[in-house]
């Protein structure tokens, strides 16, 4: 059996020009831990990629029973036992927060764990290269039947890959709709031809950039395209334990069958390079090119093994460890470090803060709006009477019949002309389900009651169903007295 | 062009030749593809550039294969709303007050397109939200010269007052003071009398004289007790608040030589949907009866 990965490292492209050629990275198939962990965290995030729109919940009659959906034609979203409207948004905004802290902080750890195995362009991108690889062969296959002519075998296993590229990046884009409208309904309107228009053109979209991105551009698009790979220097320092060539142990390299001890441990096989998804040489030291994906571990391992070496010359290490252990000592990883305490304080606070607003979430919703013009007007009684826009959120799917009344003003009264409401202290208004009611109430105050220019008064917002409460502070305007 | 192309010797890259007070650029090669989409989208972009209007002559411009047009584009547009309006304006216009409000959807067009022409027409001298000025009516308050119900607003906004139509509400004040129909005395003691009626403190006079001259001259438009008149659209005067002005002085100048509003028709200049909208929005400010 030939000796693996006897492959030079891609040729560097032309330095004279502004403009490089696509250098085709032809990885070549790893076995061992680290790619099976890999292919674990693929399977575990396909999975809830696609099966995550198929789960029934059951939320009463008149409801969506898709656990999971951003019904955006109605405005609603629905997560488990959790409904949002479009004024719980900022949940979104403490998600997203919380996901860039917690991405910092892996990162500052463990270096760039989320572009090696759960990015989606590193996780389409293996599932596209294992169809590649089980159609068209490993490396060396692929490369001798590229550089070949047009033949039968190669029409045939270039079109069977493209076809089943296509299919997966359908089913991707397809898999993508079933987030926004209701599963089984738009798999089946789709094939009938009833689906929406944006059904078809969003699934278009994904299938096409699924196939793109994952198919032709690749490591292209981390080298080039994202932004991540830039500023994760920012994160990282020499306490972040990352993909590490161990270079005090394997240099200097040399070639060819020599006593384990004579030299350094490398034996210049090229076989870390040859597995590298993005095609770079893992012992020229952390790059942006490197998304720490670690299969040149199993690769050089591999080779380690065969040549009755220690294994681990490429390891997760830090660079603090690497040059103590350089000079033949050794520094602990650090798990605690300021900046890891900041990152997660802060991602702390965010779920923190998250969690308790969405505990102390009311199920009622109340917003009363001040009239701007005019502040107030006084009646030929002498009374003041001030207009306010009351809106009250209904989340229940039934009608309902919430009790609203004023506190801190005396003798205050209330009517609603369009519902023929009132004058009274309390008033009961109607709202229909799942919707937000929106009443024009007119409070009336006694000028006695009244001191300054502008008094506090509060909205107490009843649920006649359910007995819960809400209060709404806002201010009754009057004349400032004296004038 | 670069002159100085050479090899760094940290990095092992080419430089581009440039140079910056001894900063030297490497040489990062764009890929090719990605050059190729650049030249792709440029392409592209010369089919706009042939379709649409796109660069200046002498004595016009070019106006593209298909020409488009944005004001054409805007009248379209405009044209589009209002037919999708239409159906609900003709609604309006044809059934009765009490049809509309019965309809929620159909009421809350009425009243969005009457906050607007109220807003555009109404409120310079109305004041927003119908808060009212020194002399213009506040619709809010409820305190109404000529009647607060749907009719009586409609009628009001669509012949005016003292507009000049024969249908406007019309009604005149006797200038009693210039005129010499009462004397100083019996303005000071009538002035007075009103003034009590909503508790501003009297100046002397005989409250008796202040009574009968009231009841001579101004109960006929203002009523009995000050309680004012709509028929003729006699302000109420036992009131706390009042059209021009709520101080003795503003009593004394109105006796003497009165100011009377002028509101125009609105039948010219607004269609009936529109006054009826607006008819419907007024009401709503909180002084509808």
């Amino acid at each position: 059996m030939s000796f693996v990965g006897k492959g030079k490292p891609p040729v560097q492209p032309s330095e004279d020009s502004l403009y490089a050629d696509r250098v085709r990275v032809y990885p070549k198939s790893v076995h061992g831990p680290v790619r099976r962990f890999k292919w674990a965290v693929l399977i575990f995030c396909l999975t809830i990629y696609y099966a995550l729109p198929w789960i029934r919940w059951n939320r009463g009659i008149g409801r969506p029973n898709q656990a999971v959906l951003l019904d955006i034609f109605h405005e609603r979203f629905w997560f488990f036992n959790l409904e949002f409207w479009p004024q719980d948004i900022f949940y979104l905004t403490g998600l997203l927060i919380m996901g860039a802290v917690a991405l910092f902080l892996v990162t500052s750890l463990f270096g760039r764990l989320w572009c090696g195995y759960a990015c989606p362009q590193t996780v389409w991108t293996d599932l596209f290269m294992w169809v590649e690889r089980e159609i068209e062969g490993d490396r060396n296959e692929r490369i001798k039947r590229d550089a070949g002519p047009v033949n039968f075998d190669k029409v045939w296993r270039k079109g069977l890959k493209h076809a089943v590229w296509f299919a997966v990046a359908f089913w991707t884009g397809g898999a993508w709709i079933m987030y926004y409208v209701n599963a089984p309904t738009v798999t089946v309107e789709f094939w009938q031809g009833g689906a929406s228009t944006p059904v078809y053109l969003f699934t278009a979209l994904f299938t096409a950039t699924t196939y793109l991105l994952a198919g032709w551009a690749r490591e292209q698009v981390c080298t080039y395209m994202c932004p991540w790979p830039r500023f994760q220097a920012a994160m990282l320092d020499e306490q972040s334990f990352t993909v590490t060539y161990q270079a005090w142990r394997g240099e200097p390299r040399a070639k060819g069958k020599r006593a384990p001890g004579a030299g350094g441990d490398c034996v210049d096989c090229g076989a870390c390079v040859t597995a590298c998804p993005t095609g770079i040489d893992i012992r020229d030291g952390i790059q942006l090119e490197c998304i720490n994906c670690g299969l040149c571990i199993d690769a050089c391992n591999h080779v380690m093994e065969r040549t009755g070496r220690p294994g681990w010359l490429i390891t997760w290490d830090t660079l603090a460890d690497q040059a103590a252990k350089a000079a033949g000592t050794h520094v602990p990883f650090r798990l605690i470090r300021p900046r890891t305490i900041i990152y997660l304080s802060a991602l702390g606070l965010a779920a923190a803060v998250m969690v308790i607003a969405l505990m102390l979430r009311p199920g009622l919703g109340l917003s009363v709006q001040h009239d701007r013009a005019p502040l107030y007007v006084m009646l030929a009684s002498g009374d003041i009477r001030d207009g306010y826009t009351v809106k009250i959120v209904n989340k229940s799917p039934a009608r309902a019949v919430f009790e609203i009344t004023t506190q801190g003003l005396y003798g205050a009264t209330l009517t609603e002309a369009n519902e023929s409401l009132g004058p009274a202290e309390t008033l009961g208004l109607p709202v229909t389900g799942d919707t937000v009611g929106t009443f024009r109430i007119m409070v009336t105050g006694q000028p006695a009651a009244l001191v300054d220019g502008s008094e506090p008064i509060d909205f107490s917002l009843r649920d006649t169903a359910t007995g819960e409460v809400t209060v709404y502070h806002s201010v009754f305007m009057g004349p400032v007295r004296g004038r | 062009m670069p002159t100085k192309i050479e090899k760094d010797d940290v990095t092992g890259h080419m430089t581009t030749g440039h140079e910056w007070d001894g900063l030297q650029e490497l040489n990062r090669p764009l890929p090719k593809w990605w050059v190729y989409v650049f030249l792709a989208c440029v392409a592209w972009s010369l089919v706009y550039f042939v379709l649409y209007p796109s660069f200046p002559g002498i004595t016009g411009y070019y106006h593209g294969l298909i020409g488009y047009y944005q004001r054409d584009a805007v009248d379209a547009d405009v044209a589009a709303i209002a037919r999708q309006r239409a159906g609900a304006m003709d609604q309006i216009k044809a059934l009765s007050f009490a049809e509309i409000r019965k309809d929620p959807q159909l009421l809350a067009v009425a009243e969005t397109a009457g906050r607007i022409t109220f807003a555009d027409n109404c409120q310079p001298c109305h004041g927003a939200g119908g808060g009212g000025n020194p002399g213009y009516p506040a619709l809010a308050a409820g305190n109404w010269l000529w009647g607060g119900k749907l009719e009586d607003i409609q009628q009001t906004v669509t012949f005016g007052i003292r507009s000049g139509l024969d249908a406007a509400r019309n009604s005149q004040m006797p200038r009693f003071g210039i005129d010499g129909i009462l004397k100083p005395a019996e303005i000071q003691a009538v002035a007075d009398y009103v003034a009590t009626l909503w508790g501003l403190p009297s100046t002397g006079t005989d409250p008796a004289v202040g009574k009968r001259v009231f009841a001579e001259n101004c109960a006929v438009c203002h009523g009995d007790a000050g309680q004012g008149n709509r028929e003729v659209g006699g302000p109420r005067l036992a009131a706390r608040t009042h059209l021009h002005g709520n101080d003795r002085a503003t009593i004394l100048a109105q006796i003497n030589n009165p100011r009377m509003g002028v509101m125009p028709n609105w039948n010219t200049r607004l269609d009936a949907a529109k006054i009826k909208s607006v008819t419907l929005y007024v009401h709503s400010l909180g002084g509808g009866e």
